[in-house]
């Protein structure tokens, strides 16, 4: 691992930068800090900054373009006849990887010298795979160990400029940086604006995740539309994926997956919004507050529970208590995983992102509107379903969006509750399938991320996105107007 | 007096005493709204107390284990024919040669102990556990001078077993059970009796890695705590500093602009995009385009950190607003800079703040498992990954994606494992939370 040397060596030169730095302003004005501009640690930081930064910045951007390169120079060398039949080029260019890299591990491990590496025939090359630890699917090839020694050699030497160049950056932007270290210089504004600039960074990190988001999923979900029409991807009904790998048999339309979603997700508002809204309620106009001490914190520990932890109570608890209460005895089918599992079970996770919402909502309701109707005569439950109630609405109904669109993305309770068929059925006691099962069903295990079988995933995803993107913005929206109306 | 109050009033009627038919229906009402509302909070309530006592009461047996002592007789003959003790020529036996001396060991300690044994060699076979053999071959390749003697070990019972002393497998099921007989159960008990088989705390499950498909007796959680704390150690590292970063910049510097408001807009949405969507992006960043290995803690502490920033950021931003603005006045009085007032002063008054988001954060992405999922780490591994950094790139699981894959498992016990990994993971989760509490009742000033 060169990277586990280059920082070191980064940190430790930022810090002699450092101190050379200080001395260096310190000795321009003959000693007297007065009168420098900045304060003397204000020189060694702009060192130090200028040191490490721009180098760091060129080891990220470098470790991220390396593999890119050396696989598309690796590439373009390799003769494309000796990829085997029924195998693709970036399978066996991963052989390849695979192979230069198990000769590393061996090399490093001392099982054979680093400098015989690329002089090796075969079979001392399959030995020395072994030793190391590489497993090999299939057996090598010339081309392969030939397209790994490439490889091998390429990453050596790529590794040896990266150094080099990382070095070099760091050591001028030392030497820049102490060069101005003088009295007048005015290093803290540098050294203010640098981490300024740093915090601006930092900030943006949130609009990378929202891209990178979005155009992973774009450009899988368009390689997919190249292979798949995506009207029948919209308007099928059917969703029944070959598992042989042969695109032409698969169909995959959205709408059975959709139809199971949004079923889940109605039942569990149907049990989280009432349960919900009226536990707000209470909490926040009638309960007392020893009670309100003990109630909303118990209630909010259900908000803290990991969701595999209601997926296994779905799965061990309330699948089988449903099937044999109700289920069963009414003839509705003899499934454990039900739309009605998952549904419940969503629900009452639900139930504290519903209340903690509204309470808020409801507690900043002015108290003024609960004199003016208390005092017109109205009993307290009047006052709360004529006047909070109505005032509250806008930011009640953006915490049930907010919470159907949890509801919508909720996986492990689907995936362990509501079972796998996709089918398009009112019965809620049958088994029913969602995007984000599917989702996970198509994306685990053996992937080909050539197949539309594997890419349709990312449309899901995208399409899961988009609609939780909509409810969200909907309800942030709704929300935000509420707050200000009443500030 | 207008004709509209005569109406509506019933002012002279009746004694003010004695409530009218409007009134009592009035307050009916009142009392009923109060109790849906009492109800609704008891249903919340005993909602978690029935799904914390399903966990405890399926997953609390896993912390115990059956084991058998067994007096095993090392044949040197078998074990190492070159007759030289030495590891290297010893490891070519392999454990198709230690599972006849396990069992010739249990039939003479039972016989021993001067029980009769109804059962064959094969069901004294299936009563030990397959994992044992290979612990017992471990055993002896690294003290080679135990070969000859004869030696007391404590070896795994099978998992049908294990079960029958939890109360999972009775006589009537195993009636029904391809892999136990009511014979080898009852021998259990009369090992039991003679004190040779024991119901003992299970710290296997908490460092052991995980078990193949039909050995639950021997599955742990070893590599999945390993990999749960390597994640959450990455997620400290990345997402404490940017978090911080970036909410001092949007609280404290940032100019009211379009790009301060799409920031915004982006991280409320961010909170608020279901998780499955950052495993996708991390299988299509992070491993697809930039060639992380699958299953690493490396990938896995990405994504969360992605995912967590966005809590992060809202309590790091809660924290400083809370600060008055009188304490930054007054650094900017005395001369400091608008970056000293604020990493001088402002930031660790809101420590406290800052480090109990944080903490919550971490105890939303250790129960995290969907994202989890597509990167790969519901892989079967064994193998402990190496001490960081070279560990970060090592195939490991996590606490939360090794419950799922326990659930997914056919034989029951698997089940029970699960549960047993929810309380450990629900002991995290509460731990985290109490350092929080904690600082937050220590620490945080009122202003």
């Amino acid at each position: 691992m060169p990277l586990t040397w280059v920082l070191p060596i980064l940190i430790v030169m930022g810090l002699v930068a450092y101190g050379l730095s200080r001395r260096r302003a310190i000795a321009s004005v003959a000693g007297d800090a007065r009168r420098l501009h900045s304060l003397p640690g204000h020189y060694g930081l702009n060192a130090l900054l200028a040191t490490m930064v721009p180098a760091l910045i060129v080891l990220a951007l470098w470790t991220v373009a390396q593999p890119l390169m050396i696989e598309r120079m690796v590439a373009a060398d390799f003769p494309r006849d000796a990829v085997a039949p029924g195998s693709t080029l970036a399978l066996t260019l991963s052989d390849v990887q695979r192979v230069a890299e198990g000769l590393e591990d061996a090399a490093r491990a001392g099982v054979i010298d680093a400098g015989r590496i690329a002089a090796m025939n075969l079979k001392e090359a399959t030995e020395a795979l072994r030793a190391g630890g590489t497993v090999m699917a299939a057996p090598l090839t010339e081309a392969v160990l030939t397209a790994a020694v490439e490889y091998h050699a390429r990453t050596v030497a790529m590794r040896r400029a990266m150094l080099a160049t990382l070095l070099a950056v760091a050591a001028i932007g030392a030497v820049w940086a102490l060069h101005r270290s003088r009295g007048e210089f005015r290093a803290r504004n540098a050294v203010e604006q640098a981490v300024r600039l740093l915090l601006i960074a930092a900030a943006s990190v949130a609009i990378l995740t929202t891209l990178g988001i979005v155009l992973s999923m774009l450009f899988e979900a368009m390689r997919f539309f190249d292979q798949y029409p995506w009207q029948e991807f919209f308007f099928s009904t059917t969703w029944s994926p070959s598992f042989s790998g042969r695109g032409g048999a698969s169909q995959l339309g959205i709408l059975p997956l959709l139809w199971g979603t949004l079923y889940i997700s109605f039942i569990a508002l149907v049990v989280a919004v009432p349960i919900g809204l009226f536990a707000a309620i209470y909490l926040s106009e009638y309960a007392g507050k020893r009670f309100r001490t003990v109630a909303k914190p118990l209630i909010e520990i259900l908000a803290g529970i990991p969701t595999i932890v209601y997926g296994l109570f779905a799965l061990v608890t309330v699948g089988p208590l449903l099937r044999d209460a109700f289920a069963e005895p009414l003839g509705l089918g003899n499934s454990a995983s039900s739309v009605m599992t998952a549904g419940l079970v969503m629900g009452i996770m639900l139930i504290p992102f519903v209340s903690s919402l509204s309470d808020d909502i409801i507690s900043a309701v002015p108290q003024a509107m609960r004199d003016g109707s208390l005092g017109l005569g109205a009993t307290k439950s009047e006052t709360i379903r004529q006047v909070i109630v109505p005032a509250a609405l806008p930011g009640i109904v953006g915490a049930i969006l907010l919470a159907a669109s949890r509801a919508i993305g909720e996986t492990m309770i689907v995936v362990l509750g509501a079972g796998a068929a996709a089918r398009l059925d009112l019965n809620p006691f049958e088994a029913m399938t969602t995007v984000t099962v599917k989702i996970v069903s198509q994306l685990t295990g053996d992937t080909d991320f050539a197949s539309p079988e594997t890419l349709v995933a990312f449309a899901l995803g995208l399409t899961l996105f988009v609609i939780t993107l909509c409810l969200n913005v909907l309800a942030l929206f709704i929300v935000r107007r509420y707050r200000e109306q009443y500030e | 007096m207008t004709d509209a109050t005569r109406g509506n009033g019933r002012a002279g009627q009746g004694s003010l005493l004695v409530s009218d038919a409007r009134t009592a229906r009035r307050n009916a009402a009142e009392r009923r709204f109060r109790i849906y509302g009492l109800l609704a909070v008891s249903i919340g309530i005993v909602a978690l107390v029935v799904l914390l006592v399903s966990i405890l009461a399926n997953g609390a047996s896993a912390f115990r284990q059956t084991t058998i002592r067994i007096d095993v007789p090392l044949d040197a003959a078998r074990l190492d024919p070159s007759g030289t003790r030495d590891p290297a020529a010893m490891a070519g036996v392999t454990t198709f040669r230690y599972a006849p001396l396990l069992r010739e060991g249990l039939a003479a300690t039972i016989a021993a102990a001067g029980i009769e044994a109804e059962v064959d060699d094969r069901a004294l076979d299936e009563m030990i556990s397959d994992e044992s053999v290979a612990q017992l071959r471990r055993h002896v390749l690294a003290n080679p001078d135990l070969v000859g003697q004869t030696v007391p070990v404590e070896v795994l019972a099978s998992g049908r077993i294990d079960g029958f002393f939890k109360g999972r497998v009775t006589y009537a099921s195993a009636e029904l059970d391809s892999n136990v007989t009511p014979e080898q159960l009852r021998l259990a008990e009369e090992l039991r009796n003679a004190e040779l088989l024991r119901t003992g705390f299970n710290w296997r499950f908490l460092t052991a890695p995980d078990g193949s498909d039909t050995r639950p007796e021997a599955a742990g959680l070893g590599v999945a705590i390993l990999g749960s704390i390597y994640m959450m150690l990455i997620v400290l590292a990345l997402a404490l500093p940017i978090g911080v970063a970036a909410s001092i910049y949007l609280e404290e510097f940032a100019p009211q602009n379009r790009w301060t408001d799409v920031i915004e807009v982006n991280i409320s949405n961010l909170a608020a995009v279901p998780s499955i969507v950052f495993g996708i992006l991390g299988l299509a960043i992070f491993i697809n385009f930039m060639g992380l290995p699958q299953s690493a803690p490396i990938v896995g502490g990405l994504v969360l950190t992605l995912m967590t920033l966005p809590t992060i950021i809202i309590a790091t931003r809660a924290a400083l607003k809370a600060v008055p603005p009188s304490i930054r006045d007054a650094a900017l009085g005395l001369g400091a800079s608008k970056m000293q007032s604020v990493l001088h002063h402002v930031l660790p008054l809101a420590m406290p703040g800052i480090l109990t988001g944080t903490i919550i954060g971490l105890a939303q992405a250790l129960g995290e498992t969907a994202p989890l999922l597509l990167i790969g780490m519901v892989a079967f591994v064994r193998e402990y990954p190496d001490a960081p950094p070279d560990g970060f790139f090592d195939p490991a699981t996590a606490l939360p994606v090794q419950i799922y894959n326990w659930t997914q498992r056919a034989d029951p016990a698997f089940v029970e494992r699960a549960g047993g990994a929810i309380i450990v993971l629900l002991l995290f989760l509460l731990a985290m939370n109490l350092t929080a509490i904690f600082l937050r009742r220590r620490f945080e000033r009122r202003w």
